[in-house]
């Protein structure tokens, strides 16, 4: 099951926690991945962890014009982008009576609208070789909301809308577009909280325990697998139960 | 009957799996052949990749006909 060998995988966001454990659950399945983030080094770090069939792409996902060329780039390196998986994401909160335009902006144009080029980028090809599998990953915060996060529920939710009417038009193609939306998952962006604050969030889930990226990337392996074909413009909820939906 | 015609006719053909003869001047790829609008995105990247050429998506909406693919194809060579 899920044997990605031959298929060509693009992942954004992979020198983050999840990022990384998406690229190595594709890379072992036998995907050929391209790693994009904005920080090279552990991009240069995942890729010699990871072996020959990996490929560093760095790319600011603020910047249309490095976002438009990063598709074409992940083509020329790998042959093809079979599978893409948007998962870079930022975090500008404050409360919304004090959300500044640049911070609401900023956050939607990294993690909507780059998620939107890069679908556009990339389907162009899939739709060539009758074959594809777009997940964005999306946040429980998308479906729940969050105080101090109205950029980025915002953004999270718009790419559930986003993925279903794009998964919409592609489906006859053989390119199915799904999400993942993960609770709390144990990362650097998690471990900024306070003790009191994480506390707080694991009263709120029925497992007890933060989530690891493993668990995130083995629903991306999912999504991403021949076996997933049937399963198109769906969200898959990964939060230890938090909200069950 | 040009060069152009013939290469853009062959692809129609191909693609939207029509007779050659329904794919007339005036046929329009949607009306007449039974394309979806994905079909017609998918002609023109046919249309492009044959003819080495890049159609802007404003052009491309442009292009209805069997007679409009082929008069823009031979205006961008």
């Amino acid at each position: 099951m899920f044997d990605l060998n031959g298929k060509n995988a693009l992942i954004t966001g992979a020198s983050g926690g999840i990022g990384g454990a998406i690229a190595k659950a594709l890379y072992d399945a036998g995907a050929t991945v391209a790693l994009s983030g904005t920080r090279v080094a552990p991009l240069e770090e995942l890729a010699a962890n990871l072996g020959e069939r990996a490929h560093v792409l760095p790319c600011n996902l603020s910047d249309a014009d490095a976002v438009n060329a990063l598709p074409k780039q992940a083509a020329e390196a790998m042959g093809s982008v079979d599978i893409l998986v948007n998962n870079a994401g930022i975090t500008r909160d404050n409360i919304f009576m004090r959300m500044s335009d640049e911070e609401w902006a900023s956050v939607l144009e990294v993690n909507l609208t780059s998620t939107m080029r890069l679908c556009k980028g990339v389907i162009r090809g899939m739709m060539k070789s009758r074959w594809g599998r777009i997940v964005n990953i999306s946040s429980v915060v998308g479906a729940t909301g969050n105080p101090g996060q109205a950029n980025y529920a915002a953004s999270k939710a718009g790419m559930v809308g986003m993925s279903k009417s794009i998964a919409y038009e592609v489906a006859s193609r053989g390119i199915t577009v799904n999400c993942v939306a993960p609770g709390f998952i144990t990362t650097a962006m998690t471990d900024k909280l306070t003790d009191d604050q994480k506390a707080g969030i694991l009263g709120q889930v029925p497992a007890g325990r933060m989530g690891d990226a493993e668990e995130i990337a083995a629903a991306v392996l999912y999504l991403a697998s021949p076996e997933a074909g049937y399963t198109t413009g769906t969200t898959l909820h990964v939060n230890g139960g938090m909200a069950m939906l | 009957m040009s060069d152009v015609a013939d290469r853009v006719r062959k692809i129609v053909v191909e693609h939207l799996g029509v007779e050659e003869d329904k794919v007339t001047e005036s046929a329009s790829f949607i009306d007449d052949l039974g394309a979806d609008s994905l079909d017609t995105v998918e002609l023109v990247m046919a249309f492009e990749e044959e003819f080495g050429i890049e159609i802007p998506d404003d052009a491309a909406e442009t292009i209805q006909t069997f007679g409009d693919a082929v008069k823009f194809i031979e205006g961008a060579k």
